[in-house]
């Protein structure tokens, strides 16, 4: 039974891996740079903190 | 949900945790350690030594969680110490930091993969091969790993019930072996006596702390969900705090219910001590149940530390220290998917060719490199910000005694460590300086050196 669940785990590794690459490619292709790596370091603080004690 | 993290044109991680997730995430790491690892203590000082390092070392990490919820409540960033590093001490401080939390976590996401491996193959029996071998550990590395791409609510939903049911497996052990009647199945009197306590003397408990730290190790992990978590001042404290108090109860029943049913000769050998102590029992039932609690433990551990050593990849990605080009979070997903991919081949690699000491040495030792870290960063933080001076969402208590205590139990556990694996101490101290001259002279000017500091605090305390 081990060895049945192994061998589909290396289907579903394949699968899966694929599917990653896939769809990383995919979003690259859709998004400009900028935006994907729009992301800013502190929005929660500045969102939600107002530092006065 | 995700929408409304973000503008249009500004994408951001989601912001779906609550204080279960994060308890899940710091506990769902650790609780491997419960069901190996730990152990090994007692091969190096006996099985009293592996209990008093269960405390001491517990003293360690409740230092480490007191220290981390005050800091991180206040940085609320993803890269947890990564930020608070940049923050408190400076770039180079940080930049080694990332670095020992994406060795930390993704050497323990090896060792997971390769327990579960481990595991599986001791009930396999004749036929399965290396290829099986390594079909588990491309398993449990890439379906935790698209897990981990396609979104960071589902990921901890899954380990919180994963670690749940690892948990309360200890728990259902405890109770099974009526540890309210020593004699009827338990035996720790016979098993631990005078003469065999400590076996090697005080010495022996000091070489176990390197083991020992298994116990706890990765519970820091919880400040990583600090961008997404819906409340950081409020859940990570309370994720975290409630998750190092389930994690001394877990790991003292633990040792009591192993140091009573095996000699600390056999206890300090086997890879699987509570798989073993089901054994033990007679039960079957309990057996398979702590069968399948050991591949929980370990797939819960290695979904965590993915979603961590990400996160720290992506922080450093984010101030530039590393390519920018890591930064990039998923506009469906708000996953950082170019990390979580980035450190699957590697992960990959080390778990085909690692052994399981190795991997392990590699993250305990970037983790102590860490836990030092935290013990002046604190003392630098309380004093460039004292209290009153900026909004924490919790202020630990007894400042500086939880901070001497981490230093000087890092100092011990490093010597422990250097008694055991000299050479791979060696190695990887080298390995950050070359890393730290490579930052200093090279990369550092890439770096937006205004924007990494982000924070909307008043200036420290004598600048």
């Amino acid at each position: 039974m081990w060895m049945t669940i192994a061998n589909i785990g290396w289907v579903l590794s394949v699968i899966v891996g694929a599917w990653m690459l896939y769809d990383w490619y995919s979003t690259d292709s859709k998004y400009s740079e900028a935006e994907l790596t729009s992301s800013r370091e502190g929005e929660i603080e500045a969102m939600t903190e107002t530092h006065k004690i | 949900m995700a929408q409304a993290n973000s503008s249009p044109n500004h994408l951001s991680l989601s912001r779906v945790l609550g204080p279960a997730h994060v308890w899940a995430l710091g506990v769902g790491i650790v609780l491997v350690g419960e069901y190996t690892g730990w152990n090994f203590s007692a091969d190096k000082g006996g099985a009293l030594a592996a209990l008093i390092i269960c405390w001491v070392v517990g003293l360690l990490y409740t230092s480490v969680a007191m220290i981390d919820s005050e800091v991180t409540s206040t940085v609320a960033a993803a890269g947890g110490q990564y930020a608070q590093a940049k923050h408190i001490v400076g770039p180079l401080m940080a930049f080694n930091v990332a670095l020992y939390l994406v060795f930390a976590y993704t050497m323990l996401e090896v060792s997971n993969a390769i327990v579960v491996a481990d595991t599986i193959k001791a009930y396999a029996g004749e036929g399965f091969t290396d290829w099986h071998y390594r079909g588990v550990i491309a398993t449990i590395i890439l379906v935790l790993a698209t897990l981990n791409y396609r979104g960071v609510l589902m990921t901890l939903n899954v380990n919180l019930v994963i670690t749940a049911f690892a948990y309360l497996a200890i728990i259902v052990l405890f109770f099974s072996v009526q540890p309210w009647s020593q004699g009827e199945v338990l035996k720790l009197g016979q098993m631990i006596t005078p003469e065999n306590a400590l076996p090697y003397g005080w010495l022996g408990v000091i070489a176990g702390f390197h083991w020992g730290i298994w116990y706890y190790l990765g519970i820091e992990g919880t400040t990583q969900a600090a961008e997404e978590v819906r409340s950081p001042s409020r859940s990570l404290p309370y994720g975290t705090m409630a998750g190092m108090i389930t994690l001394l109860i877990g790991a003292s029943l633990t040792w009591y219910v192993c140091a009573s049913l095996m000699p600390w000769q056999y206890l300090g050998f086997t890879y699987f001590p509570l798989l073993d102590a089901g054994k033990l029992t007679g039960s079957k039932t309990l057996e398979m149940l702590m069968f399948a609690a050991t591949v929980l433990a370990a797939t819960a551990s290695a979904n965590g530390c993915i979603n961590d050593a990400a996160r720290a990849w992506f922080s450093l990605g984010r101030d530039r220290y590393i390519p920018s080009w890591f930064s990039a979070v998923h506009p469906k997903y708000r996953t950082p998917y170019r990390s979580i991919l980035f450190l699957v081949p590697i992960a990959l690699a080390f778990a085909f060719t690692a052994n399981l000491g190795q991997a392990i040495t590699f993250s305990i030792l970037s983790g102590v490199l860490h836990y030092t870290f935290m013990s002046l960063n604190i003392i630098m933080f309380r004093n460039k910000w004292p209290l009153g001076s900026i909004r924490r969402g919790y202020t630990h208590p007894f400042h500086p005694l939880p901070a001497i205590v981490l230093f000087i139990l890092c100092v011990v556990t490093f010597f422990a460590i250097f008694l055991g694996y000299g050479a791979q101490l060696t190695a990887m101290v080298v390995f950050y300086i070359i890393m730290s001259l490579w930052f200093h002279f090279y990369r550092y000017q890439y770096v937006k050196r205004g924007a990494q500091f982000t924070m909307p605090w008043p200036k420290p305390k004598g600048y």
